[in-house]
């Protein structure tokens, strides 16, 4: 078994056009690494040069937001659900 | 250029009247990979604010769960100014040129703010704009509104939150 993650529209360049792609690792930032060696370019557009979280990407891991689960360092296991979204927000 | 049914374009309209002074703000989805706004989906403005808006977290993910199981996407990202010209903001576009951001979302900007002076449009009549927004740039793009487009439902029927 491994995690599910669901990759948003603009992302699917990266994942030959998979709507979801497979991957492991026991942490956030260990699954990026992971989806990075399969869909090379991945890790780019959702880590900054920081290491963080970009902060206009959000990630879920089943239904949590990251954000309040401790970010890249979230714990993920095998048969995790992670969804990765864009942020939809704005202002006059 | 960005064409909309009457219906859908009215209840983007209703709705950032509704919400003034705070910013409205929803989603117009579609068959993924098409350019037909045909499911109107108002969102809660998480930030219930006049100067931002914000889908809430969860709300975010079950909007895009459910577009993603019915192979839709946002065709139309809109939300409203309430005191300034219906034109993107520097977040705006901020958040449209984030990594996870579709450049192929219509960006509909609908300003409420009394403009009669300043546009000569008369009465209450809102100003509804769409644009493009790639990697920081905004480009302004033609809105055609159709009578119909034989859409499934009648997009004035939706309740809002």
């Amino acid at each position: 078994m491994a995690i599910q993650v669901r990759i948003p529209t603009i992302l699917r360049t990266h994942t030959g056009g998979n709507k979801t792609v497979e991957g492991s690792g026991a942490t956030l930032a260990a699954l990026i690494d992971d989806l990075d060696a399969q869909h090379s370019g991945l890790k780019n557009r959702l880590v900054t040069e920081e290491g963080k979280l970009h902060r206009f990407v959000n990630v879920y891991v089943n239904d949590e937001d990251v954000r309040f689960t401790g970010a890249l360092d979230t714990q993920v296991k095998d048969g995790d659900s992670v969804t990765i979204l864009p942020a939809v927000a704005g202002g006059c | 250029m960005l064409r909309i049914d009457r219906a859908t374009y009215d209840a983007i309209v209703a709705h950032a009247r509704k919400d003034h002074p705070d910013e409205a703000c929803g989603v117009v989805a579609g068959p993924e990979g098409t350019e037909r706004p045909e499911r109107f989906l108002p969102m809660l403005n998480a930030a219930r604010s006049p100067t931002f808006y914000e889908f809430d977290s969860a709300d975010l993910l079950r909007l895009y769960r459910e577009m993603d199981d019915r192979d839709e996407w946002p065709v139309v990202v809109y939300h409203s100014h309430t005191a300034t010209e219906a034109y993107p903001s520097r977040t705006d576009i901020g958040y449209a040129s984030g990594p996870a951001a579709d450049p192929r979302t219509h960006y509909v900007l609908v300003s409420t703010r009394h403009h009669a002076e300043q546009t000569g449009l008369a009465g209450d009549d809102v100003e509804f704009r769409s644009y493009r927004i790639v990697d920081g740039e905004v480009s302004e793009e033609e809105v055609e509104v159709v009578e119909s487009y034989l859409f499934g439902h009648s997009p004035t029927t939706v309740v809002y939150d």
